[in-house]
């Protein structure tokens, strides 16, 4: 194994010991940007001179002997979505070309005060919006698994990196699965915290009240590591929750289930879900009642409503989020000859700037909200959000987490659903329902389905601010899956990559 | 374009008015609504700016709690209720001085509503119903630069200026006003005149209307008399003083009269009073209501202020101030034109202060309404904006009751304290203004002087000064040079003026 293959938390206590230095993995790691790149394209930005910088510095801050924490010195990759000053930020749009923001998110400063190397900036669906990268207007992320596939989305560009070797850790943002769709369809493992566990400022919104910060890796450690450095209350985020956020570190190296309440949704799961997808979720529940969990069905009925309800919510605040990508004051200006109005500019900037699923769904979210249309979308729709918050309230009464599918099916193919978008939005039925209730929510690797050889995801489900119950139960779904495999779930990959 | 106006009284003869007044008071907080940003008037463009304010990608508001505090103090003073639970929420419309293409404001749950606020006007009264208070950002300023008017239209091209984005705003808007006939326009202004005084005393604004800190949107509607239904409403805005908000409404109320009798309709729109001709012109129309497409702004969580936080609240509204001031007049025996000139002189807050100082009603109404009512007024400046303080002025009054001064050097005194040389003891015994009442020695030395120079004496009664030296002399020898010459000699010269004057 190469260095690009560590574990995060390995390389961590390497080059805290000297045994390596920070300068060293970021090189590797730029290095292994530069040869994967031209295949994968997970990056829209590699800041290759201020990484080389930053490891630099901590190595320095390590020889004088001061003490920094577990991931100081490794490297991430930060999705385009978060404001970081210097770099340019685009959330995957032709309409912020060329914006480089003049703060910092707060997630990102919690990295760069943990002592990590920021890369860059990793490629996503425009401003979030896809599940496969395809939207991104600076071209689609491949999947490593098949070059041919996609690598779920919208934080495909974070995914891929880490399957494909270009990082150890990176952070995502996750409004309706583009954590947790991702990693379950390039094999690794991601975190949608409790809604309010990560701080939002500087996160570039979709939809406020979906949209949470969260922490992407190829272990299970590793992503609990992450998650402990950006988590925590922000007094710049209003719906951050005060208080410390629980142990996910201690939780992700417990191990152990033995007596846990497993419930498996009814509802997300048989008719529609891919061979594979079922086979792979059924091994795993079975490892975890093996190791001493007691397995029970729940029945969540009104997850039923969730895609739906999805779909008006979040166009809805979408629409009010991306009014003020309006060419008056940063990113892309079309039309300003002179002659023309600041309306006019405005309609030619946003015609020009935003693609064809952004316009859909500010077209989508500005009738939701129109007086006279109001309640019977908006209004309906947060009345069954709701409704599905009460499902999971009754559900975590009688078990301590819910498990599913993470999505109904493995990678698909690029090009594939590009003019179905009914089809692409059915890729997050089963991550939606956390993002409408606020709970805490992983993906984990269950293995590849037999049928095409690509990697499936166990989603793990848990009330809010019980955070260590999802790292949990994938702790001890990563330590059954990997010990009857006999080799980690990116073994495959490394070998290509050796 | 000349609107066609009918007579005022005819109009009243045969409508009844409506009034519907939608008022913004800017607070005056340190910081901004979401943000810590100064909310300062007329800093350097876009200096206080932050990404939150500027509306940056990603950034996130933070409600400024003395903003909600005010909020709450403001509804408790127009006898409101208080939201035990409320949200913002966004006003959704494109406009370049917005930076987030939204307006942060509230909807449907507002913090205060429910009020009402009793009015004194000629002797009658009347009650205006509040519909509600509610909190919202200020917008930044657009600055049309090229053109020869300063609008947009005819404009090379425009500056935006974003040091007033998110400053905090409490919009007052009052139900419809029935019954107040011929006085409408008088019942308008004092409702704005009252808010004005009401948000002084509770200390939440400037309410300086050429500033923008207070400014009025007057709708009005004329409703035919014994009709029950009501008229198409106009909304004159741009009207930014007492004076204008009496002049637009009178005009409007012309001006629809004329419209109606003709038997046309009345245009709803929004107008704008037209400070120099004195006439309101159509702005844009609102025939097509704009849709706002309001929804609780998810950014923020609720506020949900605790009733024991509320009725603390309440323990801090001051009386209202009509009821003041009539207590005050009683208390300080005024009479009704002297305490009309005060308060509209803005001088009750500062002769309150210079009573409580030391200083006796009269005396402290004589400076005020006197002597510095006539340096302000010199200066183009209010009261409260001289450089003297209502002690200092009460220790005037104290110096003149002593003997120390008399009016005369008073007013020597008090140019010196505007002229910031120290407070009016230290100018007194700086300058040696004071010398002649320092010691009785002095005074009986001049006494002395007088008694035994009686010739001298007679020639300076009869006008002849020059004879003063002598005098002078007598009076330094007995008090052994220990006196300035200059300030014995007024002494003398003002003690037989004085002794000889009889009127």
């Amino acid at each position: 194994m190469s260095l690009i293959h560590e574990s995060a938390e390995s390389l961590g206590k390497l080059i805290a010991s000297g045994d390596i230095s920070s300068q060293e993995v970021t090189q590797a790691y730029v290095d292994r940007i530069e040869s994967a790149e031209p295949d994968i394209h997970a990056f829209l930005f590699v800041d290759t001179e201020r990484a080389l910088a930053q490891a630099k510095s901590v190595d320095a801050r390590l020889a004088a002997g001061e003490k920094l924490g577990p991931l100081a010195g490794v490297p991430i990759g930060i999705k385009d979505v978060f404001a970081y000053t210097g770099a340019p930020t685009t959330c995957g749009s032709r309409i912020l070309e060329g914006w480089v923001p003049p703060y910092t998110a707060t997630v990102v400063q919690k990295i760069l005060d943990a002592g990590m190397v920021i890369l860059g900036k990793t490629n996503m669906d425009e401003f979030a919006m896809g599940s496969s990268t395809e939207n991104s207007a600076y071209g689609p992320t491949h999947n490593p698994w098949d070059l041919t596939r996609i690598p779920g989305g919208s934080g495909g560009g974070s995914a891929a990196a880490l399957a494909g070797f270009e990082a150890p850790l990176t952070l995502g943002s996750d409004t309706g699965g583009s954590i947790r769709q991702p990693a379950a369809v390039t094999g690794t493992v991601g975190v949608k915290p409790t809604y309010g566990g990560a701080s939002r400022y500087g996160l570039i919104a979709m939809a406020s009240s979906l949209d949470q910060p969260g922490p992407c890796a190829r272990t299970v450690t590793d992503t609990a590591l992450l998650h402990s450095v950006i988590g925590g209350h922000d007094p710049h985020d209003s719906t951050s929750i005060p208080g410390p956020i629980p142990d996910v570190v201690k939780a992700a190296k417990t191990r152990d289930v033995a007596g846990m309440k497993i419930g498996i949704v009814k509802e997300l799961g048989g008719e529609g879900y891919a061979p594979g997808v079922s086979l792979r979720f059924q091994e795993a529940v079975e490892a975890l009642a093996h190791a001493g969990a007691e397995i029970v069905e729940v029945s969540c009925p009104h997850f039923d409503l969730a895609l739906g309800a999805y779909y008006l919510i979040m166009p809805s605040e979408a629409s009010s989020n991306l009014a003020r990508f309006d060419a008056m004051r940063y990113g892309l200006r079309v039309g300003d000859d002179g002659t023309k109005s600041a309306e006019q500019v405005m309609r030619l900037t946003r015609e020009a700037g935003f693609g064809q699923e952004v316009k859909r769904r500010i077209i989508l979210g500005t009738y939701a909200l129109s007086s006279g249309y109001y309640d019977a979308y908006y209004g309906s729709a947060q009345k069954a959000r709701t409704l599905i918050i009460a499902d999971f309230t009754a559900a975590f009464e009688k078990v301590d987490v819910l498990v599913s599918p993470t999505t109904p099916s493995t990678a698909f193919t690029l090009g594939e659903r590009v003019d179905d978008p009914l089809a692409m939005y059915k890729a997050d039925l089963c991550t939606i329902p956390s993002n409408m209730a606020g709970n805490v929510s992983g993906s984990f690797p269950a293995g590849l389905a037999p049928e095409d050889g690509l990697p499936v995801g166990f989603q793990v489900m848990a009330p809010p601010m019980r955070d260590d119950l999802v790292y949990r139960v994938g702790g001890a779904v990563e330590t059954a899956l990997e010990t009857a495999w006999g080799h980690t779930m990116l073994a495959p990959l490394v070998k290509e990559t050796r | 374009m000349n609107d066609d106006l009918m007579d005022y009284d005819e109009v009243i003869a045969r409508f009844d008015p409506v009034l519907g007044l939608e008022v913004h008071v800017e607070l005056n907080t340190a910081s901004k609504m979401f943000c810590s940003c100064s909310t300062g008037f007329g800093g350097e463009p876009n200096s206080q700016t932050c990404p939150v304010c500027l509306g940056l990608p990603g950034s996130l508001p933070v409600v400024n709690g003395k903003a909600v505090e005010s909020a709450i103090r403001i509804g408790l003073s127009l006898n409101c209720s208080i939201a035990t639970w409320c949200r913002f929420a966004r006003k959704n419309y494109f406009y370049p001085d917005m930076t987030k293409d939204f307006q942060t404001s509230q909807y449907d749950e507002p913090i205060c509503f429910d009020g009402h606020v009793e009015l004194e006007v000629d002797g009658d009264m009347f009650e205006i119903p509040i519909e509600r208070a509610h909190m919202e950002e200020d917008a930044g300023k657009s600055l049309h630069m090229g053109g020869s008017t300063g609008r947009l239209a005819g404009a090379d091209y425009s500056l935006l200026d974003y040091n007033r984005a998110g400053v905090p705003l409490i919009e007052i808007v009052t139900k419809p006003v029935y019954g107040t006939g011929a006085k409408a326009p008088e019942v308008a202004k004092a409702y704005v005149s009252f808010l004005r005084d009401m948000m002084k005393a509770l200390g939440v604004s400037d309410v300086r209307m050429e500033q923008g800190s207070l400014r009025c949107d007057a709708n009005v509607s004329l409703m035919a008399k014994g009709s029950t239904t009501l008229g198409t409403r106009t909304e004159t805005k741009n009207v930014n003083s007492l004076r204008s908000i009496e002049k637009a409404l009178r005009y409007e109320i012309c001006r629809q009269g004329a419209i109606l009798a003709a038997g046309g309709r009345v245009t709803q729109e929004t107008r704008h009073w037209l400070e120099t001709t004195e006439v309101t012109a159509p702005g844009r129309s609102k025939e097509q209501a704009e849709d706002y497409r309001y929804f609780p702004e998810p950014d923020l969580v609720p506020i949900a202020p605790s009733s024991q936080w509320v009725e603390e609240l309440r323990a801090t509204i001051p009386e209202v101030p009509a009821q003041r001031q009539a207590r005050l007049r009683e208390e300080w025996g005024y009479t009704d034109v002297d305490m009309q000139a005060v308060v509209a002189a803005q001088g009750v807050d500062l002769i309150a202060a210079t009573i409580d100082a030391g200083a006796s009603p009269q005396s402290a109404r004589k400076w005020w309404m006197s002597e510095l009512a006539r340096r302000a007024n010199a200066l183009g400046i209010d009261l409260e904006e001289l450089p003297i303080t209502p002690t200092q002025v009460a220790q005037v009054q104290e110096l003149v009751e002593e003997g120390a001064i008399n009016d005369k050097i008073a007013r020597t005194v008090i140019e010196a304290v505007i002229a910031g040389e120290g407070t009016p003891r230290e100018i007194v015994s700086a300058r040696g203004l004071g010398i002649v009442s320092d010691s009785s020695a002095l005074i009986e030395a001049v006494d002395a002087a007088i008694a035994g120079n009686e010739d001298a004496a007679a020639k300076i009664r009869e006008g002849k000064t020059a004879a003063v030296g002598a005098l002078i002399g007598a009076v330094m020898k007995s008090m052994k040079g220990q006196a300035d010459a200059g300030a014995v000699r007024e002494l003398i010269l003002e003690r037989l003026t004085t002794l000889g004057n009889t009127d």
